[in-house]
């Protein structure tokens, strides 16, 4: 625990500087950050909202237009969340920027480095290549969905801990929530199995090896509880 | 990402109405989704740019996501996942082959999202056709050229291409339904045809864009592979950078029919190496009535790159994938059955 402490504090550190040199470059021009992110996000609506303007061939036709807002019902952790967004979303946008669960991270975007991996009706996917829209019907459980009812850690995060699996901890999430699907899946027999079934999951930190030990220490605590 | 109209489809003729309606004339606009992992990933990149998406995935409870086996055919639903597919007991018993093609590929949440006729259906890996920046890629934009062939081609095709374009095609499970004589089986707004699913794949020649014989608003919907003797001493070797998901640089899906140590019948099929999954009869006509030793296995792993065409960085493959199909061969006639 000293050691993921003095991760932590050392990254805050760091954070701290990054922050205020970022803002300093950011008031020599007259902008703070802050206004900065939200002009820049308005600007990038604005090519969206002219497309969505223009009458395409289907919606001529009656029917709807590209980037049309859609409506549906989300189903996360046990709790239904009404949305309305652009068809384009992904889960793992709508996760991290609708409903304010920021658990799943947005690694490479791209189906390949698996921060992003959440449970859709128990199996584990990647939310980053997985349309919200698509998800009617379905139930999708994050990395905040996993604690028990009393607040109690789910045993693999706990074994996550124990066992000092991680560093930086951007992967956790996705590593915690793959190795559950791993564990279900009956693919956590031995080591060679574990490294195999979580190939999915990289750790630019490379705690592999603690990984491993966690999933193995946590299939037992699984099938107990 | 380009902006799109979402649709969901409730049943298969649903889907191919939906595809008809508002696909049709610009068909080449709209497209069927199902797992997404290649669909979303290359809208992402902006190389596919769909105008209407047609999620297909609650055909899932219909046929299209059924594994049926009895005692002359396996039939996989092209909604089946990966996952389930190379889990599956019977596939795993009687199809090695087809089981292990679909284990190996991919990552475990990959092979949970993505389907059997969707994983068929993944585009090539080729950088330069992936990479929108660069102008050059005659399967993205035709007549522009090709960057691969005067460029890093080290993971692209020796097998299969043209003056056009090398792309490696880059899946695994089709490599084992070449080899084993699958029959695929397609629906669209004209109606249901089979078709020997060596037919599929289209080599670029000098339209590396038309990469499958689909006709337009058509989806696959099943799978079938006849029993055969062959069938249960097969096995898919994959050789690759790192030990798991990655793709191959040389691949072999194999099956031999035995009689002691004598070969009636092998197929043999070669994957990372070719433009197409790439079935080699002239490697299978070597070996029919020899005995499976490592001069007949040298034999037809010589017969299989006979053709082979290096290029700067690929050469290496034609002797990984002649050492790739000899140990595939090996392996297989060693098996216990």
């Amino acid at each position: 625990m000293a050691k993921i402490f003095l991760h932590g504090a050392s990254n805050r550190v760091m954070l701290g500087r990054f922050l205020k040199d970022n803002h300093t470059v950011a008031t020599d021009y007259g902008v703070d950050r802050r206004n900065f992110l939200v002009g820049t996000v308005s600007t990038a609506a604005t090519p969206l909202l002219t497309r969505t303007g223009q009458p395409s061939a289907a919606s001529s036709a009656g029917g709807p237009s590209p980037g049309a807002p859609v409506d549906l019902l989300l189903r996360v952790n046990g709790s239904d969340h009404r949305l309305t967004l652009d068809s384009r979303t992904t889960l793992l946008d709508a996760l991290r920027d609708h409903l304010g669960l920021t658990g799943a991270k947005k690694g490479c975007d791209h189906g390949q480095c698996g921060a992003c991996t959440v449970l859709v009706d128990g199996r584990r996917v990647l939310a980053c290549l997985t349309l919200a829209v698509s998800m009617r019907g379905h139930e999708a459980t994050t990395i905040e969905g996993v604690a028990r009812k009393d607040g109690g850690l789910h045993p693999m995060q706990q074994a996550f801990i124990d066992h000092d699996a991680f560093q930086c901890g951007y992967c956790t999430p996705g590593q915690i929530m793959s190795a559950i699907g791993c564990v279900h899946e009956g693919h956590a027999i031995d080591a060679a199995d574990v490294r195999e079934y979580m190939s999915g999951n990289l750790c630019r930190c490379a705690a592999y090896p603690n990984i491993v030990d966690a999933i193995q220490a946590a299939k037992s605590a699984m099938r107990g509880s | 990402m380009r902006p799109f109209i979402f649709e969901t489809a409730s049943e298969p003729q649903h889907a191919i109405e939906l595809f008809d309606k508002n696909g049709l004339p610009a068909a080449r606009s709209a497209v069927y989704l199902a797992g997404g992992t290649t669909l979303l990933d290359l809208m992402k990149l902006d190389v596919m740019r769909p105008e209407i998406v047609i999620d297909i995935n609650a055909l899932q409870h219909t046929s299209l996501g059924r594994i049926e086996a009895n005692e002359t055919e396996l039939r996989l639903g092209a909604l089946a996942r990966m996952a389930e597919t190379a889990e599956h007991p019977v596939v795993k018993a009687n199809y090695p082959v087809i089981a292990q093609s679909l284990q190996l590929a991919a990552s475990p949440q990959l092979r949970n999202m993505a389907t059997l006729g969707g994983n068929v259906l993944q585009r090539t890996r080729c950088n330069y056709f992936r990479d929108v920046s660069n102008p050059a890629c005659n399967k993205r934009n035709p007549g522009t050229g090709c960057a691969a062939i005067p460029g890093f081609n080290r993971r692209h095709a020796v097998l299969g291409g043209s003056d056009q374009c090398i792309a490696t095609y880059p899946g695994d499970f089709a490599q084992a339904l070449v080899a084993v004589n699958a029959i695929v089986e397609l629906r669209g707004p004209k109606g249901i045809r089979t078709v020997a699913f060596a037919t599929l794949h289209r080599q670029p020649g000098d339209t590396p864009d038309l990469e499958t014989t689909l006709l337009p608003g058509e989806m696959i919907t099943a799978f079938i592979v006849p029993t055969a003797p062959w069938m249960r001493r097969s096995l898919y070797l994959k050789v690759r950078d790192r030990q798991s998901y990655e793709f191959a640089l040389a691949s072999a899906a194999v099956a031999l029919d035995m009689n002691g140590a004598v070969i009636r019948e092998a197929r043999i099929a070669l994957g990372g190496v070719a433009t197409v999954p790439w079935r080699s009869l002239a490697a299978e006509t070597t070996l029919r009535d020899k005995p499976l030793d490592e001069a007949s296995a040298n034999a037809a792993a010589e017969a299989a790159f006979a053709e082979a065409q290096p290029l700067e960085h690929n050469a290496f493959k034609i002797a990984l994938g002649k050492r790739t199909l000899v140990r595939a061969l090996r392996e297989a006639a060693a098996l216990e059955i």
